[in-house]
């Protein structure tokens, strides 16, 4: 069968080009015209995931500050900003689409960063209650938002390796080929910075200055 | 005739240069790798006391009951301690180190990590996704307050790293409908590669690799006796002739036929065997789990 397709003269005479297709096309893809794509969704489900923590941490307030409440009723200031921060930083999303728009990955770190400083004022007043720290409840409650704190930093430092590795396919050799013939449409994502309280030096304080 | 010549040229030089900047570049990958994980210890086994506390009678107490867990569940759990994290916070060097060692079965991401640094002072349970519904933060907090800290506290590293073990194994095996589950999804030989498999793929491939080049090869780098008659290796092959007297003829078209129907044997090739020897199964983890210090 093959034998006599062969020797068809067609064949014959197209052998050359279709030798030369069968090697050419693997090596476009070898070539990196997948290289953007991937990256690009790679870097989607990264940012998928930063989403399902941080949306973890959020179902996990309203729990934490009933609890606390029963406890420390008072406080009602921290309590409050903590709901305030919460529903703050829920209202902010940032979808897949709009990656490339660093303002709004800005608003969106910004809204969480509120919610992680009021929770960890709410965290440090705790302390003053030694029945709450004791209390089941409270303690499953703090391992899970302490896991969870951590799988956030976990998503965002895969996020931040998933769109440096798609920025640098936009920006390098070959794939910058790609990007300038066929994905013109790519913008590169948005990234996150460090926060601002993070990059100061913390300070040392013993409270010895007060009483000498 | 000049046709074949170009044709014949062209696969000679593509897979030589190609070869070349492929193996170029896995010597690049591998010594960015390599650079990357230098400081991170290696998985020599189940425990890797790198730190030296753990006592040689319970490292070997450990490794066979971790090895009995894995084969009942596939679950990886392993014990490393360390002697410092070098200024790294521990959260991010046990998801490093997690990482790095691919504990658990891919897929099914399964593996769990006990971490101590005795110079940090500091403990953590660091649990792979597939794990994080069964051995919960909770679970893991207690674990560490409970059994390690008292212990550590004390000097008892080796007790308190048993007791934290026991208490890890005791949680997981509290589920057993879905530790079952877990083990007959994962069948503990599912690394080695069965010969049979193996014997199927290297018939298949010699047929269908030996057909396609005896239809391609004669004609380009054989002798030319006739119009479609090529002697080569001291072979005749014949071309385009009807079902004719050539018994090499006929042998390259059943060789081929059965090589086509059945091309895709490639199964046996992915799972590459790990014969001897403890390695991770290619879970990952993402910060599940929790730590402590004592």
């Amino acid at each position: 069968m093959l034998a006599q397709r062969l020797s068809s003269p067609f064949v014959l005479r197209n052998l050359p080009a279709l030798l030369m297709m069968a090697i050419v096309l693997p090596l476009l893809a070898g070539c990196g015209y997948n290289t953007i794509p991937t990256a690009e969704e790679n870097a989607k489900a990264a940012w998928s995931q930063v989403l399902n923590q941080y949306q973890r941490r959020a179902d996990l307030i309203p729990n934490l500050v009933e609890t606390v409440k029963g406890y420390a009723a008072h406080e009602k200031d921290t309590l409050d900003a903590v709901v305030e921060a919460r529903a703050k930083a829920t209202q902010v999303t940032v979808t897949p689409e709009t990656l490339s728009d660093p303002e709004a990955v800005k608003r969106f770190q910004d809204s969480q960063a509120g919610l992680t400083s009021a929770l960890s004022r709410l965290l440090a007043v705790v302390e003053n209650y030694p029945d709450l720290k004791a209390n089941q409840n409270f303690l499953a409650l703090q391992a899970q938002l302490e896991g969870t704190e951590n799988r956030i930093a976990v998503a965002r430092r895969d996020y931040i390796q998933a769109v440096q590795e798609y920025n640098l396919t936009l920006r390098t050799f070959p794939s910058v080929i790609w990007a300038t013939l066929w994905f013109r449409g790519n913008q590169p994502f948005a990234n996150f910075t460090i926060e601002e309280d993070k990059m100061q030096t913390p300070k040392v304080d013993f409270g010895t200055q007060q009483g000498g | 005739m000049t046709r074949y010549a170009i044709t014949s040229s062209a696969p000679g030089h593509f897979p030589a240069t190609f070869g070349v900047a492929l193996a170029a570049m896995s010597v690049l990958l591998l010594v960015g790798f390599s650079a990357l994980a230098a400081e991170l210890p290696a998985l020599t086994g189940r425990v890797v006391d790198n730190a030296g506390i753990i006592d040689a009678a319970t490292e070997a107490a450990l490794t066979r009951k971790l090895a009995d867990f894995e084969a009942k569940s596939s679950d990886q759990i392993v014990v490393a301690t360390v002697d410092s994290l070098d200024g790294e916070e521990i959260e991010p060097y046990a998801n490093r180190l997690f990482r790095a060692w691919k504990l658990g079965q891919a897929g099914e991401d399964n593996g769990v990590l006990l971490l101590v640094a005795k110079n940090d002072r500091k403990m953590r349970i660091e649990v792979g996704y597939g794990l994080e519904g069964t051995l919960t933060d909770l679970h893991t907090r207690l674990i560490i307050e409970n059994d390690m800290v008292p212990a550590f506290r004390a000097g008892d590293f080796s007790g308190g790293i048993a007791k934290a073990v026991d208490d890890m194994v005791m949680v997981l095996e509290g589920n057993p409908e879905e530790l079952e589950a877990r083990g007959t999804r994962n069948p503990a030989d599912s690394n080695a590669v069965d010969p049979i498999v193996v014997l199927f793929v290297i018939v298949w491939a010699t047929l269908f690799f030996g057909g396609l080049a005896m239809a391609v090869l004669p004609p380009i780098f054989g002798t030319k006796l006739s119009p479609g008659v090529y002697k080569w290796l001291g072979m005749t092959f014949r071309y385009g002739q009807r079902s004719g007297s050539a018994s090499s003829g006929g042998v390259w078209t059943t060789g081929t036929g059965g090589g086509w129907s059945s091309g895709s044997s490639g199964g046996g090739w992915s799972s590459g065997g790990s014969g001897g020897g403890f390695s991770g199964g290619g879970g990952s983890s993402g910060g599940g789990g929790s730590s402590g210090s004592w």
